[in-house]
């Protein structure tokens, strides 16, 4: 039994999964953006609900990702290097959309808004994809041969499971933003948001429900069943809390889901951390693709140190920052002229 | 065309860029930090606009740096996968750190800097600004102890013809990264001041063009103020003398700190990469002079037709042993003892591609080593000597009304940026042919080195590579085009575009007693229960 491994993929599980749940409600905020708004405040209104915290959030990915570097170097090699064009559509999207969150609120005139704005909802919504279609193949499998390396030309990850990932991110996505922002927010964009999410869960949320029966039929395994019906329940709770108005519970159930539908994921197919859909004989496992003992246990110490403090003061953020953020908090926009004398 | 080619144009071209943003984020921070500790301090109504001028430009490169250093992380496995699975097991845990330990301070906590003016109390408010800038010094530590990993391998033992650490007090510990973190930072420390100097001086000069300040006979400043120009009083003045001199002496520390660590990491360098030091001088033979200017083919593979013009004698021997006499060795020498001890051709191996079996040439293109060193030099000393300059021309107060000069100034903030450019372009081109340099000192390990040939995804095409280096390349280019756009126009608007509620301030001064309502003073507003936000996007 590989025990440090295996700790180590339980805690890029929890990156993985820390990276969805809050990022989740970040990226979906932003494609809301594109739509959802009516005027400008209530995209103001949306974009300072994830205004102190967006940042915080998406370290969570860029610590998955080097995490995943350190503990399993075969697997961060091959996925990152298979997966190239769809990465790079993610990291594009996310240097869209920090910029325009910087950005948009520093220039005035009405076509500036709007080019940021297509940006953050775009890049919101590609990168929120490419994640569900990277996330996706590392659960099905992508062509690898024997020394790990994608098969098959730029375009081999380009299946039906990497559509049903990036479709499962991007409509979870918009489902979690939009019980967050019923959380964060008044007027009327909480009342917007009440409403799509009563309207559009039920749909939205297939595809991700359709990736998590995909893998428990695949590889499943007793336990994880039962991961699977906390998952359908914690849904079903949300649903009817929301029904009920009671928004706090309702943004409680879809976190509960995505926890449990992804460690559903996690758990299913371990110990295979990237599945070859050539041979399984070039399947990257646990065992094969991770580092040393001695690297995972320097690792072990400095997550287990690291870990619960993030964790301690990212919810004092968002303790700071609890107040619901409503169309009469906004600040008027102010005019940056030269301080010249003309 | 070649992949190798393409992957290497691509992590150059983005981490030059990704480090223009890098060095002022690293310099500002603790100069905003400093501003606002200043003004918890004492009270002072210069150091709080101070803080929230200096603090808007920061936060508009700081995103620019986040957003490219994700490319910086990614690329690592997308276009260099054997690489990642070579050095994995050492590279990797410095990069987790990063994260782990810095990263994750440096964004949640700048976070609560951003939107917490009104929502923490003045003292917490200003330790997270703290911690957001010790995040960011840490992140830098992680990152050169990873790069450092590359100049000069320690902490690791060969298992099955792969790196794997044993020690990791020996790789954080790295004397390259020791050296490389300290005089990285202090050239950031140097943008810093540069940047400080420079947008000062213009908002000085721009007081004295449009008349608000004059001179008296001794030339010393007469301050004044214009209450049609938004935020044009008084306290403007103390805002902008501050940060100049504040500017000048952080840029002229820093620049002091660079030559130090630049002549310790200088005397590491020609231990661990004799072969980069010798490119460096264009050095062909053995000699003690330092060649201030070399003629010849500096590309030449053979290396017989550089001929130094005006050289330094012993000054060489100097910045390598610190004595004047002891030979350095040069290219000539140095190639036959590589070629022995790391063979004359690439191995015939598949992972090489094309390359397999094909000579290696050990030396670095000289013309890059050579100019991108004095490069670093040269601007790094003329940052300092504008530095010095500016402390005697404003020591009366202001600025002369000369255009030339203030344009010279704005002009300076890109030299300390230019020095940093050339060092990192030199340190890394000099590294090759090699993407882990061999370590040839007594804690070195046989076998670990990996040339950068073998080092690119094998998988991944050269189409592929090549849409991603245009699509980088063209979407950063635009993004700076943008951010320096955008830092001109808040620089511009002066201290009111970080704080628009001191335009109207002499306004409510006459009526202040009357205005209940609290609308047109937005310092007031923010006090009461359901306020504004006080930052918002």
């Amino acid at each position: 039994m590989d025990v440090l491994p295996t700790v180590w993929f339980i805690a890029i599980s929890v990156l993985w999964i820390g990276y969805l749940l809050l990022e989740g409600f970040d990226l979906g905020v932003g494609m809301h953006m594109l739509f959802s708004a009516k005027n400008d405040t209530q995209r103001r209104v949306m974009l300072n609900t994830i205004g102190p915290v967006w940042d915080g959030n998406e370290v969570w990915l860029i610590t998955a990702g080097a995490a995943t570097f350190a503990a399993f170097p075969f697997w961060y090699a091959s996925l990152f290097s298979a997966l190239y064009l769809p990465l790079l559509f993610v990291l594009l999207g996310l240097i869209f959309r920090a910029v325009a969150i910087e950005y948009r609120g520093k220039g005035h005139t009405d076509r500036w808004r709007r080019n940021w704005d297509l940006a953050l909802g775009l890049g919101s919504l590609v990168s929120a994809f490419g994640v569900g279609a990277a996330l996706g193949l590392t659960t099905t499998g992508l062509p690898l041969n024997e020394n790990g390396d994608r098969v098959g030309g730029a375009f081999a990850w380009l299946t039906p499971y990497a559509v049903l990932g990036g479709l499962a991110v991007v409509g979870f996505c918009l489902v979690h933003a939009a019980t967050f922002l019923a959380l964060k927010s008044d007027g009327t964009v909480r009342v917007f948001a009440n409403k799509f999410f009563l309207r559009w869960a039920p749909i939205l949320l297939l595809p991700i429900v359709a990736w998590v029966l995909v893998v428990q039929f695949q590889s499943g395994k007793l336990y994880t069943l039962a991961i699977v019906v906390v998952a359908v329940v914690a849904i079903v709770w949300a649903y009817v809390n929301a029904r009920a108005g009671r928004e706090g519970r309702a943004f409680a159930g879809t976190a509960i889901f995505l926890v449990a539908g992804a460690a559903s994921i996690f758990a299913n197919v371990f110990p295979v951390v990237l599945p070859s859909t050539l041979d399984p004989a070039f399947d990257l496992t646990v065992s094969n693709a991770s580092s040393g003992d001695y690297t995972l246990g320097v690792m072990t110490w400095v997550a287990a140190f690291a870990l619960p403090l993030i964790l301690a003061y990212q919810s004092w953020t968002y303790w700071v920052f609890r107040k619901r953020v409503s169309d009469h908090h906004i600040p008027e926009a102010h005019l940056i002229v030269p301080a010249i004398r003309k | 065309m070649d992949p190798v080619e393409i992957a290497r144009w691509q992590f150059g071209i983005t981490t030059v860029y990704h480090f223009w943003l890098v060095p002022l984020t690293l310099g500002l921070g603790p100069l905003v930090a400093l501003m606002q500790t200043m003004w918890v301090r004492t009270g002072k109504e210069r150091y709080l606009r101070m803080t929230k001028f200096w603090g808007k430009l920061y936060l508009i490169n700081f995103i620019l740096g986040v957003a490219t250093g994700l490319v910086q992380e990614f690329q690592f496995g997308m276009a260099w996968s054997e690489y990642s699975r070579f050095v994995g097991d050492v590279f990797g845990a410095p990069l987790a750190m990063e994260g782990l330990l810095a990263f994750f301070f440096e964004s949640t906590f700048l976070g609560l800097w951003i939107f917490g003016w009104t929502k923490l109390p003045k003292k917490i408010h200003l330790a997270c600004l703290w911690i957001a800038v010790a995040g960011s010094i840490a992140s830098a530590y992680f990152i050169l102890v990873a790069n450092s990993w590359m100049q000069h391998p320690v902490g690791v033992e060969l298992v099955d013809g792969r790196p794997v650490m044993n020690d990791i007090f020996a790789v954080l510990t790295n004397n390259t990264a020791i050296s490389a973190f300290t005089h990285s930072i202090s050239g950031a420390i140097a943008v810093g001041g540069a940047f400080l100097l420079g947008i000062a001086w213009y908002h000085l000069w721009r007081r004295r063009k449009d008349g608000i300040d004059t001179v008296d006979a001794d030339k010393r400043v007469i301050v004044g103020e214009a209450p049609e120009i938004g935020g044009r009083d008084k306290e403007d003045f103390k805002v902008w003398i501050t940060s100049l001199r504040i500017g000048a002496v952080v840029a002229i520390l820093g620049f002091g700190a660079v030559a130090i660590t630049g002549d310790l990491q200088g005397k590491l360098m020609f231990e661990q990469q004799p072969l980069k030091m010798a490119a460096a001088e264009a050095a062909c033979q053995d000699g003690t002079s330092f060649s201030v200017l070399s003629i010849g083919d500096l590309g030449s593979s053979d290396c017989n037709d550089v001929v130094g013009l005006i050289e330094i004698p012993g000054l060489l021997s100097f910045l390598a042993h610190g004595d004047f006499d002891t030979e350095v060795q040069g290219v000539n020498t140095l190639v036959p003892q590589y070629q022995e001890a790391y063979g004359t051709n690439i191995p015939d191996e598949a992972i090489y591609g094309e390359r397999a079996g094909s000579e290696i040439n050990y030396v670095p293109i000289m013309e890059v080593t050579y100019w991108g060193f004095r490069l670093m030099i040269g601007f790094g000393g003329l940052a300092a000597f504008a530095a010095v300059v500016a402390l005697w021309i404003t020591r009366k107060g202001t600025v002369p009304e000369s255009k030339w000069i203030q344009r010279l100034a704005i002009l300076g903030i890109l030299a300390p940026f230019a020095a940093n450019s050339a060092g990192w372009i030199f340190t890394e081109m000099g590294r090759q042919p090699f993407s882990v340099v061999p370590n040839p000192t007594p804690s070195g390990v046989d076998g670990v080195f990996m040339f950068t040939a073998a080092s690119v995804s094998p998988g991944v095409g050269a189409g592929e590579m090549l849409f991603s280096l245009i699509t980088l390349t063209l979407v950063y280019g635009a993004l700076l085009v943008v951010e320096v756009k955008l830092l001109t126009k808040y620089v511009r608007g002066g201290v009111v575009s970080a704080m628009p509620e001191i335009a109207h301030r002499s306004d409510n001064d006459d009526h202040s007693d009357d205005d209940t309502t609290g609308s047109g003073d937005k310092t007031r507003a923010t006090r009461s229960g359901d306020d504004v936000l006080s930052f918002a996007y």
